[in-house]
Protein backbone atom coordinates (compact mmCIF):
# COMPACT_ATOMS: atom_id res chain seq x y z
CA UNK A 1 0.00 0.00 0.00
CA UNK A 2 1.43 3.45 -1.15
CA UNK A 3 1.67 6.33 0.73
CA UNK A 4 -1.17 8.82 0.85
CA UNK A 5 -0.09 11.78 -1.05
CA UNK A 6 -0.45 15.69 -0.64
CA UNK A 7 -0.95 17.27 -3.61
CA UNK A 8 -1.18 21.32 -3.14
CA UNK A 9 -2.32 23.70 -5.34
CA UNK A 10 -2.66 27.31 -4.49
CA UNK A 11 -4.02 31.04 -6.00
CA UNK A 12 -2.20 33.88 -4.78
CA UNK A 13 -3.92 33.77 -1.54
CA UNK A 14 -5.67 30.88 -0.96
CA UNK A 15 -3.66 27.09 -0.63
CA UNK A 16 -5.63 24.05 -0.96
CA UNK A 17 -4.20 20.63 0.24
CA UNK A 18 -5.93 17.47 -1.54
CA UNK A 19 -5.43 14.62 1.14
CA UNK A 20 -7.41 11.20 1.90
CA UNK A 21 -7.52 12.22 5.12
CA UNK A 22 -8.93 15.50 4.57
CA UNK A 23 -12.24 16.69 3.58
CA UNK A 24 -12.95 15.89 -0.14
CA UNK A 25 -12.07 18.76 -2.52
CA UNK A 26 -14.90 19.50 -4.77
CA UNK A 27 -13.25 21.37 -8.29
CA UNK A 28 -16.61 23.72 -9.54
CA UNK A 29 -16.98 22.13 -13.35
CA UNK A 30 -19.93 24.94 -14.11
CA UNK A 31 -17.15 27.12 -16.02
CA UNK A 32 -17.30 25.53 -19.27
CA UNK A 33 -19.45 26.25 -22.09
CA UNK A 34 -19.39 22.55 -23.43
CA UNK A 35 -23.17 21.69 -23.53
CA UNK A 36 -24.03 25.08 -21.62
CA UNK A 37 -25.56 26.76 -25.05
CA UNK A 38 -26.53 30.21 -22.93
CA UNK A 39 -22.66 30.47 -21.28
CA UNK A 40 -21.48 29.84 -24.95
CA UNK A 41 -23.54 32.52 -26.73
CA UNK A 42 -22.21 34.66 -23.72
CA UNK A 43 -18.97 33.97 -24.04
CA UNK A 44 -18.66 34.58 -27.59
CA UNK A 45 -20.44 37.80 -27.56
CA UNK A 46 -17.82 38.49 -25.18
CA UNK A 47 -20.06 38.97 -22.10
CA UNK A 48 -18.56 37.86 -18.88
CA UNK A 49 -21.51 38.41 -16.44
CA UNK A 50 -22.46 34.31 -16.05
CA UNK A 51 -18.85 33.50 -15.78
CA UNK A 52 -18.95 36.05 -12.66
CA UNK A 53 -21.91 34.75 -11.32
CA UNK A 54 -21.09 31.02 -11.45
CA UNK A 55 -18.12 31.92 -9.98
CA UNK A 56 -18.95 32.85 -6.79
CA UNK A 57 -22.15 30.94 -6.66
CA UNK A 58 -20.13 27.66 -6.81
CA UNK A 59 -17.41 28.73 -4.10
CA UNK A 60 -20.12 30.07 -2.06
CA UNK A 61 -21.53 26.21 -2.26
CA UNK A 62 -18.46 24.79 -1.19
CA UNK A 63 -16.12 24.48 -4.25
CA UNK A 64 -12.48 24.57 -2.85
CA UNK A 65 -11.24 24.77 -6.50
CA UNK A 66 -12.89 26.12 -10.13
CA UNK A 67 -12.22 24.44 -13.20
CA UNK A 68 -11.83 27.01 -15.93
CA UNK A 69 -12.43 25.93 -19.92
CA UNK A 70 -12.86 28.46 -22.35
CA UNK A 71 -12.92 26.09 -25.59
CA UNK A 72 -15.60 28.44 -27.90
CA UNK A 73 -15.87 26.88 -31.73
CA UNK A 74 -13.22 29.66 -34.02
CA UNK A 75 -12.32 31.76 -30.75
CA UNK A 76 -8.75 32.74 -29.90
CA UNK A 77 -8.81 30.05 -27.32
CA UNK A 78 -5.37 31.73 -26.02
CA UNK A 79 -6.53 34.99 -25.19
CA UNK A 80 -10.39 34.03 -24.50
CA UNK A 81 -9.10 31.64 -21.55
CA UNK A 82 -7.04 34.68 -19.98
CA UNK A 83 -9.87 37.02 -20.29
CA UNK A 84 -11.99 34.12 -18.37
CA UNK A 85 -9.57 33.61 -16.15
CA UNK A 86 -8.85 37.38 -14.97
CA UNK A 87 -12.81 37.47 -14.64
CA UNK A 88 -12.93 34.77 -12.35
CA UNK A 89 -9.54 35.75 -10.14
CA UNK A 90 -11.28 38.91 -10.13
CA UNK A 91 -14.67 37.37 -7.94
CA UNK A 92 -13.11 34.66 -6.20
CA UNK A 93 -9.96 33.56 -4.14
CA UNK A 94 -9.86 29.51 -4.48
CA UNK A 95 -7.25 28.09 -6.80
CA UNK A 96 -7.85 27.36 -10.44
CA UNK A 97 -7.76 24.48 -12.50
CA UNK A 98 -6.90 25.45 -16.18
CA UNK A 99 -9.02 23.17 -18.64
CA UNK A 100 -7.75 23.44 -21.76
CA UNK A 101 -7.12 21.17 -24.88
CA UNK A 102 -4.30 23.55 -26.60
CA UNK A 103 -1.36 24.23 -25.44
CA UNK A 104 -0.71 27.45 -26.74
CA UNK A 105 -3.83 28.66 -24.28
CA UNK A 106 -2.31 26.20 -21.59
CA UNK A 107 0.89 28.13 -21.49
CA UNK A 108 -0.41 31.75 -21.96
CA UNK A 109 -2.96 30.90 -19.10
CA UNK A 110 0.07 29.63 -16.97
CA UNK A 111 2.11 32.48 -17.97
CA UNK A 112 -0.40 34.63 -15.89
CA UNK A 113 -1.89 32.64 -13.12
CA UNK A 114 -0.60 33.41 -10.05
CA UNK A 115 0.23 30.46 -7.81
CA UNK A 116 0.23 26.95 -8.26
CA UNK A 117 -2.27 25.58 -10.95
CA UNK A 118 -3.92 22.24 -11.38
CA UNK A 119 -4.18 21.96 -15.12
CA UNK A 120 -6.70 19.58 -16.71
CA UNK A 121 -5.38 17.79 -18.34
CA UNK A 122 -2.97 15.82 -19.44
CA UNK A 123 -3.46 12.00 -20.85
CA UNK A 124 -0.88 8.75 -21.39
CA UNK A 125 -0.96 9.44 -25.29
CA UNK A 126 2.45 10.52 -26.78
CA UNK A 127 1.50 13.58 -28.33
CA UNK A 128 -0.50 14.93 -24.78
CA UNK A 129 3.10 13.95 -22.72
CA UNK A 130 4.60 15.67 -25.12
CA UNK A 131 3.37 18.86 -25.24
CA UNK A 132 1.87 19.22 -21.82
CA UNK A 133 4.77 17.72 -18.82
CA UNK A 134 7.53 20.09 -19.80
CA UNK A 135 4.42 23.53 -18.94
CA UNK A 136 3.47 21.40 -15.58
CA UNK A 137 7.66 21.23 -15.34
CA UNK A 138 8.23 24.91 -16.40
CA UNK A 139 5.49 26.40 -14.40
CA UNK A 140 5.82 23.90 -11.02
CA UNK A 141 1.99 23.04 -11.73
CA UNK A 142 0.32 20.15 -10.38
CA UNK A 143 -1.95 18.10 -13.39
CA UNK A 144 -4.75 15.84 -13.94
CA UNK A 145 -3.55 12.47 -15.81
CA UNK A 146 -6.40 10.80 -17.67
CA UNK A 147 -6.12 6.86 -18.02
CA UNK A 148 -6.81 7.15 -21.54
CA UNK A 149 -3.62 7.02 -24.37
CA UNK A 150 -2.89 6.05 -28.27
CA UNK A 151 -5.19 3.05 -27.74
CA UNK A 152 -7.96 4.73 -26.12
CA UNK A 153 -9.68 4.67 -23.19
CA UNK A 154 -8.54 1.32 -21.08
CA UNK A 155 -11.52 -1.68 -20.70
CA UNK A 156 -9.72 -2.85 -17.45
CA UNK A 157 -9.01 -1.47 -14.05
CA UNK A 158 -5.64 -3.34 -14.28
CA UNK A 159 -5.23 -1.60 -17.69
CA UNK A 160 -5.87 1.87 -16.63
CA UNK A 161 -3.43 1.52 -13.61
CA UNK A 162 -1.19 0.78 -16.49
CA UNK A 163 -1.54 3.95 -18.11
CA UNK A 164 -1.64 5.42 -14.62
CA UNK A 165 1.67 4.81 -14.17
CA UNK A 166 2.84 5.41 -17.25
CA UNK A 167 2.14 8.99 -17.13
CA UNK A 168 3.86 9.05 -13.10
CA UNK A 169 6.52 7.06 -14.60
CA UNK A 170 7.25 10.14 -17.30
CA UNK A 171 6.88 13.38 -15.03
CA UNK A 172 9.26 11.44 -12.30
CA UNK A 173 12.22 11.21 -15.72
CA UNK A 174 11.66 14.84 -15.93
CA UNK A 175 11.74 15.44 -12.22
CA UNK A 176 7.60 16.48 -11.54
CA UNK A 177 6.62 15.17 -7.77
CA UNK A 178 4.45 12.13 -8.48
CA UNK A 179 2.25 14.08 -5.91
CA UNK A 180 1.62 16.68 -8.53
CA UNK A 181 0.33 14.33 -10.60
CA UNK A 182 -3.61 13.37 -9.69
CA UNK A 183 -5.02 11.20 -11.66
CA UNK A 184 -8.35 10.36 -13.11
CA UNK A 185 -9.98 6.78 -13.87
CA UNK A 186 -12.37 7.84 -16.21
CA UNK A 187 -15.85 7.60 -15.40
CA UNK A 188 -18.07 6.59 -18.24
CA UNK A 189 -21.97 6.32 -18.37
CA UNK A 190 -23.45 3.52 -17.30
CA UNK A 191 -26.28 4.78 -19.72
CA UNK A 192 -24.16 2.34 -22.32
CA UNK A 193 -22.26 -0.07 -19.75
CA UNK A 194 -23.95 -0.88 -16.44
CA UNK A 195 -20.13 -2.10 -15.26
CA UNK A 196 -19.21 1.71 -15.92
CA UNK A 197 -18.99 2.69 -12.11
CA UNK A 198 -17.33 -0.67 -10.57
CA UNK A 199 -15.20 -0.35 -13.15
CA UNK A 200 -14.12 2.86 -12.27
CA UNK A 201 -14.03 2.24 -8.42
CA UNK A 202 -11.76 -0.96 -8.91
CA UNK A 203 -9.29 1.04 -10.92
CA UNK A 204 -9.38 3.16 -8.31
CA UNK A 205 -8.11 1.24 -5.66
CA UNK A 206 -5.53 -0.38 -7.72
CA UNK A 207 -4.23 3.53 -8.50
CA UNK A 208 -4.11 4.87 -5.04
CA UNK A 209 -2.64 1.05 -3.53
CA UNK A 210 -0.06 1.28 -5.86
CA UNK A 211 0.59 5.20 -6.00
CA UNK A 212 -0.77 6.89 -2.85
CA UNK A 213 -1.63 9.78 -5.65
CA UNK A 214 -4.91 11.99 -5.23
CA UNK A 215 -7.94 10.91 -7.88
CA UNK A 216 -10.30 13.35 -9.36
CA UNK A 217 -13.19 12.36 -11.73
CA UNK A 218 -16.04 14.08 -13.74
CA UNK A 219 -18.21 12.57 -11.42
CA UNK A 220 -21.45 13.73 -13.78
CA UNK A 221 -21.00 11.80 -16.52
CA UNK A 222 -21.69 8.31 -15.18
CA UNK A 223 -25.53 8.81 -15.27
CA UNK A 224 -26.14 10.22 -18.81
CA UNK A 225 -28.97 8.05 -20.90
CA UNK A 226 -30.32 7.37 -17.52
CA UNK A 227 -33.48 8.85 -15.91
CA UNK A 228 -32.98 10.78 -12.64
CA UNK A 229 -29.23 11.13 -12.72
CA UNK A 230 -29.23 13.28 -9.36
CA UNK A 231 -29.78 9.90 -7.22
CA UNK A 232 -27.14 8.06 -9.58
CA UNK A 233 -24.47 10.76 -9.39
CA UNK A 234 -25.23 11.51 -5.33
CA UNK A 235 -24.88 7.88 -4.21
CA UNK A 236 -21.49 6.92 -6.84
CA UNK A 237 -20.04 9.71 -5.47
CA UNK A 238 -20.05 8.69 -1.96
CA UNK A 239 -19.34 5.46 -3.06
CA UNK A 240 -16.33 6.75 -5.27
CA UNK A 241 -14.75 8.45 -2.10
CA UNK A 242 -14.80 5.55 -0.12
CA UNK A 243 -13.00 4.15 -2.45
CA UNK A 244 -10.48 6.74 -2.70
CA UNK A 245 -11.23 9.52 -4.68
CA UNK A 246 -10.78 13.11 -3.19
CA UNK A 247 -11.20 16.16 -5.73
CA UNK A 248 -14.16 14.97 -8.02
CA UNK A 249 -14.56 17.75 -10.65
CA UNK A 250 -18.57 18.24 -9.96
CA UNK A 251 -21.25 21.20 -10.20
CA UNK A 252 -21.82 21.96 -6.26
CA UNK A 253 -24.62 23.74 -7.05
CA UNK A 254 -26.86 20.34 -7.61
CA UNK A 255 -27.69 20.09 -4.10
CA UNK A 256 -28.02 15.79 -3.51
CA UNK A 257 -24.36 16.23 -4.69
CA UNK A 258 -22.92 18.73 -2.05
CA UNK A 259 -25.00 16.79 0.51
CA UNK A 260 -23.87 13.59 -0.16
CA UNK A 261 -20.31 14.37 -0.47
CA UNK A 262 -20.62 15.95 3.36
CA UNK A 263 -22.09 12.80 3.85
CA UNK A 264 -19.83 10.75 2.92
CA UNK A 265 -16.93 12.69 4.36
CA UNK A 266 -18.56 12.34 8.04
CA UNK A 267 -18.97 8.54 7.32
CA UNK A 268 -14.82 8.64 6.35
CA UNK A 269 -14.44 9.99 9.52
CA UNK A 270 -12.97 13.22 8.03
CA UNK A 271 -15.56 16.03 9.63
CA UNK A 272 -14.35 16.54 12.91
CA UNK A 273 -17.38 16.27 15.63
CA UNK A 274 -19.25 16.35 12.21
CA UNK A 275 -18.64 20.31 11.84
CA UNK A 276 -19.04 20.87 8.29
CA UNK A 277 -22.12 18.73 8.46
CA UNK A 278 -24.07 20.68 10.92
CA UNK A 279 -23.16 23.84 9.71
CA UNK A 280 -24.21 22.80 5.76
CA UNK A 281 -27.83 21.66 7.42
CA UNK A 282 -28.13 25.41 9.31
CA UNK A 283 -27.39 27.15 6.17
CA UNK A 284 -29.87 24.87 4.23
CA UNK A 285 -32.19 25.81 6.94
CA UNK A 286 -31.33 29.06 6.67
CA UNK A 287 -31.85 29.51 3.00
CA UNK A 288 -35.28 27.58 3.64
CA UNK A 289 -36.67 30.09 5.99
CA UNK A 290 -35.54 33.03 3.74
CA UNK A 291 -37.36 31.34 0.68
CA UNK B 1 -49.82 -13.51 -39.23
CA UNK B 2 -50.09 -10.09 -38.85
CA UNK B 3 -50.12 -11.39 -35.23
CA UNK B 4 -46.50 -12.17 -35.50
CA UNK B 5 -45.67 -8.63 -36.45
CA UNK B 6 -47.09 -7.48 -33.63
CA UNK B 7 -45.49 -9.74 -31.63
CA UNK B 8 -41.56 -8.51 -33.20
CA UNK B 9 -42.57 -5.10 -32.87
CA UNK B 10 -43.11 -5.63 -29.13
CA UNK B 11 -40.02 -8.14 -28.70
CA UNK B 12 -37.56 -4.92 -29.69
CA UNK B 13 -39.82 -2.57 -27.82
CA UNK B 14 -39.45 -4.94 -25.35
CA UNK B 15 -35.60 -5.85 -25.93
CA UNK B 16 -35.94 -9.38 -25.53
CA UNK B 17 -32.95 -11.17 -26.83
CA UNK B 18 -33.94 -14.36 -25.79
CA UNK B 19 -36.85 -14.32 -28.11
CA UNK B 20 -36.42 -12.72 -31.01
CA UNK B 21 -34.12 -15.09 -32.80
CA UNK B 22 -36.50 -17.85 -32.39
CA UNK B 23 -39.72 -15.34 -33.18
CA UNK B 24 -37.82 -14.17 -36.35
CA UNK B 25 -37.51 -17.90 -37.47
CA UNK B 26 -41.19 -18.69 -36.37
CA UNK B 27 -41.92 -15.69 -39.06
CA UNK B 28 -39.68 -17.05 -41.44
CA UNK B 29 -41.03 -20.53 -41.34
CA UNK B 30 -44.03 -19.48 -41.50
CA UNK B 31 -43.53 -18.11 -45.25
CA UNK B 32 -43.42 -14.21 -44.43
CA UNK B 33 -40.35 -12.52 -46.22
CA UNK B 34 -37.24 -11.22 -45.16
CA UNK B 35 -38.72 -7.39 -46.52
CA UNK B 36 -41.81 -7.96 -44.41
CA UNK B 37 -40.07 -8.63 -41.08
CA UNK B 38 -38.27 -5.81 -41.49
CA UNK B 39 -41.00 -3.37 -42.31
CA UNK B 40 -44.05 -4.32 -40.61
CA UNK B 41 -42.04 -6.00 -37.85
CA UNK B 42 -38.57 -4.43 -36.68
CA UNK B 43 -39.21 -0.97 -38.12
CA UNK B 44 -41.96 -0.21 -36.52
CA UNK B 45 -40.92 -1.24 -33.14
CA UNK B 46 -37.92 0.66 -33.52
CA UNK B 47 -39.94 3.85 -34.24
CA UNK B 48 -42.13 3.14 -31.14
CA UNK B 49 -38.43 3.29 -29.11
CA UNK B 50 -37.46 6.04 -30.85
CA UNK B 51 -40.49 8.15 -30.18
CA UNK B 52 -40.53 7.01 -26.58
CA UNK B 53 -36.74 7.70 -25.94
CA UNK B 54 -37.58 11.66 -27.89
CA UNK B 55 -40.34 12.14 -25.55
CA UNK B 56 -38.12 10.61 -22.62
CA UNK B 57 -40.11 7.84 -21.58
CA UNK B 58 -37.63 5.32 -22.25
CA UNK B 59 -34.00 5.71 -21.88
CA UNK B 60 -30.77 4.75 -23.04
CA UNK B 61 -30.05 1.52 -21.99
CA UNK B 62 -33.52 0.58 -23.04
CA UNK B 63 -32.76 1.72 -26.24
CA UNK B 64 -29.46 -0.01 -26.20
CA UNK B 65 -31.64 -3.50 -26.10
CA UNK B 66 -33.89 -2.69 -28.31
CA UNK B 67 -31.01 -2.05 -30.98
CA UNK B 68 -29.47 -5.24 -29.91
CA UNK B 69 -32.80 -7.35 -29.88
CA UNK B 70 -33.10 -5.73 -33.84
CA UNK B 71 -29.59 -6.52 -34.68
CA UNK B 72 -30.38 -9.88 -33.28
CA UNK B 73 -33.03 -10.55 -35.78
CA UNK B 74 -31.33 -8.97 -38.35
CA UNK B 75 -28.19 -11.35 -38.61
CA UNK B 76 -31.15 -13.89 -39.50
CA UNK B 77 -32.87 -11.45 -42.43
CA UNK B 78 -29.90 -9.48 -43.98
CA UNK B 79 -28.76 -12.69 -46.22
CA UNK B 80 -32.34 -13.20 -47.19
CA UNK B 81 -32.40 -9.25 -48.12
CA UNK B 82 -30.05 -9.15 -50.29
CA UNK B 83 -30.59 -12.15 -52.19
CA UNK B 84 -33.76 -11.06 -53.05
CA UNK B 85 -32.86 -7.54 -53.66
CA UNK B 86 -34.58 -5.71 -51.51
CA UNK B 87 -33.85 -2.27 -51.39
CA UNK B 88 -32.74 -0.67 -47.64
CA UNK B 89 -34.01 2.51 -47.47
CA UNK B 90 -30.95 4.30 -47.86
CA UNK B 91 -27.25 4.36 -47.16
CA UNK B 92 -25.82 6.01 -43.96
CA UNK B 93 -22.24 7.22 -43.08
CA UNK B 94 -21.16 7.65 -39.78
CA UNK B 95 -18.58 8.54 -37.40
CA UNK B 96 -17.55 10.90 -34.68
CA UNK B 97 -14.84 13.69 -35.48
CA UNK B 98 -11.19 13.56 -34.89
CA UNK B 99 -9.92 14.30 -31.94
CA UNK B 100 -13.01 12.85 -30.04
CA UNK B 101 -13.72 10.08 -28.06
CA UNK B 102 -17.37 10.30 -27.45
CA UNK B 103 -19.29 8.00 -28.98
CA UNK B 104 -22.76 6.81 -27.45
CA UNK B 105 -24.81 9.31 -29.00
CA UNK B 106 -23.13 8.41 -32.42
CA UNK B 107 -23.72 5.34 -31.51
CA UNK B 108 -27.62 5.64 -30.83
CA UNK B 109 -27.85 7.60 -34.47
CA UNK B 110 -26.57 4.32 -35.93
CA UNK B 111 -28.80 1.86 -33.95
CA UNK B 112 -31.99 4.29 -34.93
CA UNK B 113 -30.73 4.72 -38.50
CA UNK B 114 -30.73 0.82 -38.52
CA UNK B 115 -34.09 0.78 -37.18
CA UNK B 116 -35.69 3.13 -39.89
CA UNK B 117 -34.18 0.16 -42.40
CA UNK B 118 -30.89 2.17 -43.27
CA UNK B 119 -27.99 0.06 -43.89
CA UNK B 120 -25.35 1.78 -41.57
CA UNK B 121 -21.65 1.99 -41.64
CA UNK B 122 -20.23 3.24 -38.67
CA UNK B 123 -16.33 4.28 -38.78
CA UNK B 124 -15.76 5.03 -35.27
CA UNK B 125 -14.51 7.69 -33.52
CA UNK B 126 -11.89 10.23 -34.15
CA UNK B 127 -12.01 10.25 -37.52
CA UNK B 128 -9.67 12.59 -39.57
CA UNK B 129 -11.86 14.43 -42.40
CA UNK B 130 -9.82 12.71 -45.11
CA UNK B 131 -10.96 9.84 -44.02
CA UNK B 132 -14.46 10.92 -44.00
CA UNK B 133 -14.06 12.14 -47.89
CA UNK B 134 -11.98 8.27 -48.70
CA UNK B 135 -15.30 6.40 -47.14
CA UNK B 136 -17.49 8.74 -49.25
CA UNK B 137 -15.85 7.66 -52.11
CA UNK B 138 -15.42 4.11 -51.60
CA UNK B 139 -18.97 3.52 -49.73
CA UNK B 140 -21.25 6.61 -51.59
CA UNK B 141 -23.63 6.90 -48.90
CA UNK B 142 -26.84 8.60 -49.36
CA UNK B 143 -25.75 10.47 -45.98
CA UNK B 144 -23.49 11.36 -43.87
CA UNK B 145 -23.53 12.04 -40.11
CA UNK B 146 -20.90 13.27 -38.10
CA UNK B 147 -20.71 13.94 -34.41
CA UNK B 148 -18.60 15.81 -31.63
CA UNK B 149 -19.49 16.50 -28.00
CA UNK B 150 -16.72 18.95 -27.64
CA UNK B 151 -16.49 22.64 -28.21
CA UNK B 152 -12.61 22.39 -29.20
CA UNK B 153 -13.52 19.33 -31.77
CA UNK B 154 -16.55 20.97 -33.68
CA UNK B 155 -14.71 22.37 -35.80
CA UNK B 156 -13.86 19.71 -37.59
CA UNK B 157 -17.46 19.30 -38.82
CA UNK B 158 -16.42 22.09 -41.21
CA UNK B 159 -13.37 20.92 -42.07
CA UNK B 160 -15.05 18.14 -43.09
CA UNK B 161 -17.45 19.42 -44.93
CA UNK B 162 -14.49 21.67 -46.64
CA UNK B 163 -12.41 18.59 -47.63
CA UNK B 164 -15.29 17.02 -49.39
CA UNK B 165 -15.99 20.35 -51.09
CA UNK B 166 -12.40 20.11 -52.62
CA UNK B 167 -12.45 16.30 -52.98
CA UNK B 168 -15.97 17.20 -55.71
CA UNK B 169 -18.34 15.01 -53.86
CA UNK B 170 -19.92 17.38 -51.25
CA UNK B 171 -22.89 17.80 -53.82
CA UNK B 172 -23.23 13.43 -53.56
CA UNK B 173 -24.00 13.14 -49.65
CA UNK B 174 -26.71 14.98 -47.21
CA UNK B 175 -24.51 16.07 -44.01
CA UNK B 176 -26.17 15.99 -41.43
CA UNK B 177 -24.46 16.60 -37.53
CA UNK B 178 -25.09 16.25 -33.88
CA UNK B 179 -23.42 15.95 -30.54
CA UNK B 180 -24.14 18.48 -27.31
CA UNK B 181 -22.17 21.81 -28.52
CA UNK B 182 -23.36 21.51 -31.93
CA UNK B 183 -26.49 24.09 -33.17
CA UNK B 184 -29.01 24.76 -36.16
CA UNK B 185 -27.05 27.08 -36.90
CA UNK B 186 -23.84 25.91 -36.23
CA UNK B 187 -24.76 23.56 -38.87
CA UNK B 188 -26.07 26.46 -41.16
CA UNK B 189 -22.71 28.08 -40.91
CA UNK B 190 -20.25 25.29 -41.59
CA UNK B 191 -23.12 24.38 -44.88
CA UNK B 192 -23.87 21.19 -43.38
CA UNK B 193 -27.59 19.76 -44.20
CA UNK B 194 -28.98 19.69 -41.58
CA UNK B 195 -28.71 19.43 -37.59
CA UNK B 196 -31.00 16.86 -35.00
CA UNK B 197 -30.55 17.23 -31.43
CA UNK B 198 -31.05 13.15 -30.57
CA UNK B 199 -30.42 9.99 -32.09
CA UNK B 200 -34.34 9.41 -33.27
CA UNK B 201 -34.28 13.55 -34.50
CA UNK B 202 -31.43 12.19 -36.50
CA UNK B 203 -33.32 8.74 -37.87
CA UNK B 204 -36.23 10.95 -39.04
CA UNK B 205 -34.24 13.47 -40.45
CA UNK B 206 -31.92 10.74 -42.64
CA UNK B 207 -35.58 10.12 -43.46
CA UNK B 208 -36.50 13.16 -44.85
CA UNK B 209 -33.56 12.92 -46.66
CA UNK B 210 -34.22 10.19 -48.65
CA UNK B 211 -37.91 11.79 -49.64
Amino acid sequence: MAKNLTTVVSSKIQTVEINRGNPTVIIGERINPTGRKLMLKALQAGDFDIVRSDAVKQVEAGAKILDVNAGVPGADEPALLKQVLTTVMDVVDVPLCIDTADPEALEAALSMYEGKALINSVNGEERSLGAVMPLVKEYGAAVIGLCMDDDGIPATPDDRLKVAGNIIERAGKMGIPVEDIVIDPLALTMGSDHTSGLIAMQAIEKIIAEFGVNITMGASNISFGMPDRKFINSTFIAMAIHAGLTCPITNPLEPEVSIAVKAADLSMGRDEYGMIWIQAYRARQKEQEEN
Amino acid sequence: MSNLFAELSKTVIEGNLDEIVQLTQDALDDGLSAKEILDKGLMPGMDHVGVEFKAGNMFVPEVLRSARAMQSSMVLIKPLLAETGADMTGKVLIGTVKGDLHDIGKNLVGMMCEGAGFEVIDMGKDIEPQDFVDAVKEHEPHILGMSALLTTTMRSMEHTVKALEEAGVRDKVKIMIGGAPVTQAFSDQIGADGYASNAASASELAKKFMG
